[in-house]
């Protein structure tokens, strides 16, 4: 089997576990599509951007949670902004984390706000990693002549 | 397939993407301009009002919901107010009916609920053109 082939094999993989693994879901794949020869490194950039916000955001709500009377609507917009952002860049788990960090905030529960913010950070960086492993595939497949297959 | 890029009549069809999250504003934008569209972009429902009262105008507008300084809210009722007539779809995450019917009577043409897809927009394009023939 050629490196070629053998890349896109090891990306599809990748791919699907990332998909059936709940880390992003259909609304990542739309995100890939929307990139062409004009703006090959579109993907790149917007993820790149949502982790910069992602990581004021998760400094922000901490530094809400840790004032001696905590501000809940403060801490409800800013996981209200992560979770909008999240969706649309298709980042499903760290969504669904903030699904339950909502309610937390309503229910102005501190200690369930900070363990959702541990949650929070933890995908965050969970997605981070296999998105820079995802990114460097799809490098290889370009260095190695191809082009990047449409994701199922 | 049925394209709404403006080029029979000559001119592109215009937009503004109104939302306080940048990641969003780069999707939003992505979108509409595979489909043909000019976008330009506020960060809020404020720099929108401002963009209308320096003269600018759009066939569409795209707006949130929940922004800092001016809402979505307060921005499409003040937009009215000054006689924009363009599509004005609000775009959120809030799925509670009375919330949407809230942000409709501010004065949209239509809601959509986060995230926008490539199909929504189109949907919302036949729109614009409708209205188009229709003046």
């Amino acid at each position: 089997m050629d490196l070629l082939s053998q890349l896109r094999g090891q990306i599809a993989d990748f791919s699907a576990f990332l998909h059936r693994e709940g880390f992003v879901d259909d609304q990542f794949t739309q995100l890939q599509k929307l990139r062409d020869e004009s703006s090959p490194g579109f993907v790149v950039e917007v993820v790149s951007l949502f982790f910069e916000d992602c990581e004021k955001l998760v400094n922000n709500m901490a530094k809400a949670l840790e004032q001696q009377i905590v501000d809940f609507k403060q801490v409800d917009s800013h996981v209200h902004q992560l979770k909008g952002s999240s969706s649309s860049i298709g980042a499903a788990r760290i969504h669904n984390v903030c699904i339950a960090f909502k309610t937390c905030c309503e229910d102005q529960n501190r200690d369930g706000c900070v363990r959702c913010l541990q949650q929070v950070n933890h995908e965050c960086i969970q997605l981070k990693n296999n998105l820079q492993t995802l990114f460097k595939l799809e490098q290889q497949i370009i260095a190695a002549g191809g082009s990047i297959p449409a994701m199922q | 397939m049925a394209t709404s890029n403006g080029s029979s009549t000559g001119t592109k069809i215009t937009a503004l993407v109104v939302d306080d999250d940048r990641v969003i504003n780069a999707i939003h934008c992505k979108r509409l301009n595979k489909l043909g569209i000019e976008n330009h972009v506020a960060a809020n429902g404020k720099e929108a009002v401002d963009l209308h009262c320096s003269g600018k105008k759009f066939d569409l507008i795209l707006m949130d919901r929940d922004m800092p300084i001016m809402n979505g809210i307060e921005a499409t009722r003040e937009l009215r107010a000054m006689g924009v007539r363009s599509i004005i779809v609000g775009v959120s995450t809030r799925s509670i009916k009375q919330e949407i019917q809230e942000f409709m009577d501010s004065g949209l043409d239509d809601y959509q609920e986060k995230p926008l897809t490539s199909s929504k927009v189109i949907s919302i394009l036949h729109k614009i053109n409708c209205n188009e023939f229709l003046d």
